[in-house]
């Protein structure tokens, strides 16, 4: 049974116009007599058609209104017509806007894409029959096709739609004959826009009330924002060249080889990432491995051990979550545990009871203790460390490659490792690593943890 | 794990029902007690206590918004453009398209990057599911069309998507292009309308997804267990996106009731809410460093959040930019802001600036998504005219 809410069921029911009316706003300032785009009356075979405006025109008088290039207007003029709100006079099945002397005319309000008036099969049905009546044999291919689907699926109301045709064309005939060409304009123009030919991109009016973009600019702490954008400037690659250089630009892979998760050598720009946050450092495999390496020399690598088994059991998956967390409780907080943790006694307090009842966000305040107390205090011993140091000092900086050789680095494109064989490589590591001796327990769990799997009763 | 907690969450046994669960610090006329998001709920939705009219209510509830509105104008000391007049000016960008990818025969609607930064995923309009590397290498036959979301696994071992089936499922890969992988699939999320966003969080084996129904959820993928639903949009919710993992465990959702929201993972509670805009929000983006946001909309402009001062800091827009944005992403350091709109073109902006830095052509249909891969040297775009573009 499902409970429907009253409320707004959003874009599946309510058709996106939210730009309808900006463009409308658009469209009438193109329209005023003294500013907007100048027109004129053009011969059209024998007839004259009035108001007629060129293409030139109307991207010329977008680039000047809203001070933009040309390309940017002639996107917008494109989108205008898209649309139905400018129908070109010839090649009128194309809708896209030439930046020449072809000829466009402003669609009547009547066929406006409008919310309030659906497009109905009944009236495309009207419309494709009085054009059969008017001259056999005028319809398009596709056009016929709609036309036998359409009296196919109305066939109960076909003597209506017929009868309705008629009267159309005849009310039609009693017009003057400049006004029936310029309405037909019109209602061949408002058909193709909402009964494209097949495989024509049909596109969704958006409709937005045109207010002036005012740069908001109250602030709250967005020091933050800003010293973080400073901070990162010269890594990102976008701003700053990326040593030795982009892969997508000269198809040379060496950053990425350089920049792999287990390299032996990290490159400097990494290492210095490592500086900014505890939290970069810890993100990084390699900088978690230095990190790891750091601590086993200060006997204090269950502190790390134990943050990365929280996170494995939060991200875990959920059948064996009460085993995790039972499994990590002995490890590291029971008193005599073999790897025992050291956090105050309320978080004791707090996380034992909670045992209880193991949910995975049980260990979280203990957690974020040890988070908080490795980042206070380890990681600011870490960086002044001879085991940083010696990373910064070996770390390479790898010289810009010069522009040379694009075509033939492009031949030599290859697929990368599938991470399914990256990760079956880590599983026969992990398998090698268990039947052979002492192990070194935090490398154990730090590359399980990484994968999300099981952690392994601790040997020692 | 977060530095910054938004709400005080303590763990223990709830006042009312007895069981442990996450806690709530509320007050009930100044008396503080503690209950369970459950318990809460429900005393809300009880009658109206003893003294209390739906005017006084109401009354109330103007007060407290005044409040709030005045709290976050406290919040207010310095403006975006004054501190960003420490930053340098940009240079120009020399942004092209680097790779067309064709392998799509209809409207593509999603991509997602996998973490090896070579590899992506996307899906389209119809059945056929490329996961695309310089070469297609899998295509994925879905038994439904308009697969809406689709999202890579960090272990780049397996993707999930879905649309109007209403159903997020997860399909592992395997390194032989031949094989069914449909044959293979796991259904894991069941929502009761369409879904619209989906991504893994830090490990293969949770999902979130949002939905058309109104809520977004975390699903375990080996059991398909609901394991916390998220409700507070009175809309179709279109968008989600974690926040980055130092910041903790929260994430933004966006949706057709203007609004966007953060949300707590482990409580289901609504922490902050943003609704300065003025149509559907189409697409939400942390900011890397996770104390921002930006997000984008059909009213043809993108806004950016700060979190801390719990306010809208800045807004992208342009007269001539009248069409929605469907998508946008944040270059590496967060200084440049990508958005894809509904007139076929890229706009890039300076988000500390707040001004337009160039705008990119080439798409010959709606930008539908918008992706940055995930070492920020290049981002790709997908679009209605059945290709993805990848430029740097």
């Amino acid at each position: 049974m499902t409970i429907r809410n009253v409320r707004d069921h959003g874009q599946r029911f309510r058709p996106r116009m939210t730009c309808l009316k900006k463009v409308e706003a658009v469209i009438l300032e193109m329209q005023d007599p003294k500013t907007g785009v100048k027109s004129q009356p053009q011969r059209l075979v024998i007839t004259t058609i009035p108001h007629a405006i060129t293409g030139e025109d109307i991207v010329a008088w977008l680039a000047n209104r809203y001070s933009i290039q040309t390309e940017e207007a002639c996107t917008l003029g494109r989108m205008l017509v898209a649309f139905g709100y400018i129908y070109p006079l010839q090649d009128h099945k194309r809708l896209i806007i030439k930046p020449d002397a072809s000829l466009y005319r402003f669609q009547t309000p009547y066929f406006w894409p409008a919310q309030q008036w659906p497009v109905e099969d009944t009236d495309y049905a009207i419309y494709l029959a009085k054009r059969n009546i008017r001259k056999k044999g005028i319809l398009e291919m596709y056009e016929q096709e709609q036309y036998n689907s359409l009296h196919k699926w109305m066939n109960h109301k076909w003597d209506f739609i017929v009868m309705q045709a008629k009267e159309q064309y005849r009310a039609g005939k009693e017009r003057k004959k400049p006004d029936r060409v310029v309405f037909d304009c019109q209602e061949r123009a408002y058909w193709v826009v909402h009964r494209p030919p097949v495989r024509s991109t049909r596109t969704h009016v958006h409709a937005r009330t045109c207010t002036h973009a005012r740069k908001r600019t109250h602030i709250g702490s967005c020091v933050f924002l800003v010293k973080y954008s400073i901070t990162y400037n010269k890594h990102d690659p976008f701003l700053a060249p990326c040593l030795p250089s982009n892969p997508w630009l000269t198809d040379d892979v060496t950053y990425w080889m350089l920049n792999m998760t287990n390299v032996e050598i990290p490159t400097k720009m990494r290492v210095e990432r490592w500086t900014f946050s505890f939290g970069e450092l810890l993100a990084d495999p390699r900088g978690r491995a230095d990190f790891t390496l750091f601590l086993k020399k200060e006997f204090s690598g269950e502190n790390l051990a134990f943050w990365e088994a929280c996170e494995d059991l939060k991200w875990g998956t959920a059948a064996t979550m009460n085993e995790k967390a039972q499994q990590i409780y002995k490890t590291f907080l029971a008193r005599g545990a073999p790897r025992w943790i050291n956090i105050d006694g309320k978080t004791m307090e707090v996380t034992v009871k909670g045992l209880k009842h193991p949910h995975r966000y049980v260990l979280d305040a203990a957690q974020t203790h040890i988070f908080m107390l490795m980042k206070k205090d380890s990681y600011g011993r870490y960086l002044k460390s001879p085991v940083f140091k010696e990373t910064q000092k070996r770390a390479i900086d790898p010289e810009q490659h010069s522009v040379t050789q694009l075509e033939a680095n492009a031949k030599k494109r290859r697929p990368s490792l599938s991470p399914i064989i990256v990760r079956q490589q880590e599983e026969e590591e992990r398998a090698r690593m268990a039947t052979s001796g002492p192990v070194d327990i935090t490398q154990v769990m730090s590359k399980l943890s990484n994968k999300g799997k099981e952690v392994p009763p601790p040997k020692k | 794990m977060c530095d910054q907690t938004f709400v005080a969450i303590t763990f223990g046994p709830c006042d009312s029902c007895s069981e442990n669960r996450p806690l709530m610090n509320l007050y009930i006329k100044t008396e503080p007690i503690n209950y369970c998001s459950l318990c809460m709920e429900i005393m809300a939705c009880q009658d109206l206590a003893g003294g209390e009219t739906l005017n006084s209510l109401k009354a109330e509830t103007e007060s407290l918004r005044k409040r709030l509105e005045e709290e976050r104008k406290k919040l207010h000391d310095v403006e975006l453009e004054k501190v960003a007049e420490k930053a340098e000016a940009l240079s120009a960008l020399n942004l092209k398209t680097r790779r067309t990818l064709k392998g799509h025969a209809n409207k593509v609607l999603c991509m997602d990057w996998c973490k090896d930064k070579r590899r992506m995923v996307s899906s389209s309009q119809v059945p056929a599911h490329p996961v695309f590397n310089s070469s297609q290498e899998h295509a994925v036959s879905m038994p439904t069309t308009w697969v809406m979301a689709c999202a890579y696994a960090p272990s780049g071992c397996a993707i999930a998507c879905g649309g109007l089936d209403n159903k997020c499922s997860v399909y592992p890969l395997s390194l032989d292009q031949n094989e069914n992988l449909a044959a293979k699939k796991k259904s894991v999320a069941l929502h009761t309308n369409y879904l619209s966003g989906c991504t893994f969080t830090n490990s293969d084996m949770q999902i979130l997804t949002c939905s058309g129904d109104g809520t977004s959820a975390l699903w375990d993928v080996e059991s398909g267990q609901l394991l916390q639903s998220f409700h507070g949009h009175s809309a179709d919710v279109l968008t989600l996106d974690l926040a980055p993992s130092e910041t903790g465990n929260t994430f933004v959702s966006g949706g057709s009731d203007k609004k966007a929201n953060i949300w707590d993972l482990r409580s289901g509670q609504n922490i902050q809410s943003f609704d300065t805009h003025e149509s559907d929000v189409n697409c939400v983006k942390y900011y890397p460093s996770g104390d921002a946001f930006a997000s984008a909309s059909d009213d043809a402009t993108c806004r950016l959040f700060d979190l801390r001062a719990d306010r809208e800091v800045s807004i992208y827009s342009k007269d001539s930019i009248i069409f929605g944005a469907t998508s946008v992403d944040f270059s590496l350091s967060g200084r440049l802001l990508f958005a894809g709109y509904n007139d076929y073109t890229i706009n890039v902006w300076d988000v500390l600036k707040g001004t337009r830095v160039a705008v990119l052509f080439g798409h010959e249909n709606r930008v539908s998504s918008l992706k940055f891969s995930p070492d920020g040297t290049a981002f790709c775009s997908a679009s209605w005219d059945n290709t993805l573009r990848i430029w740097a």
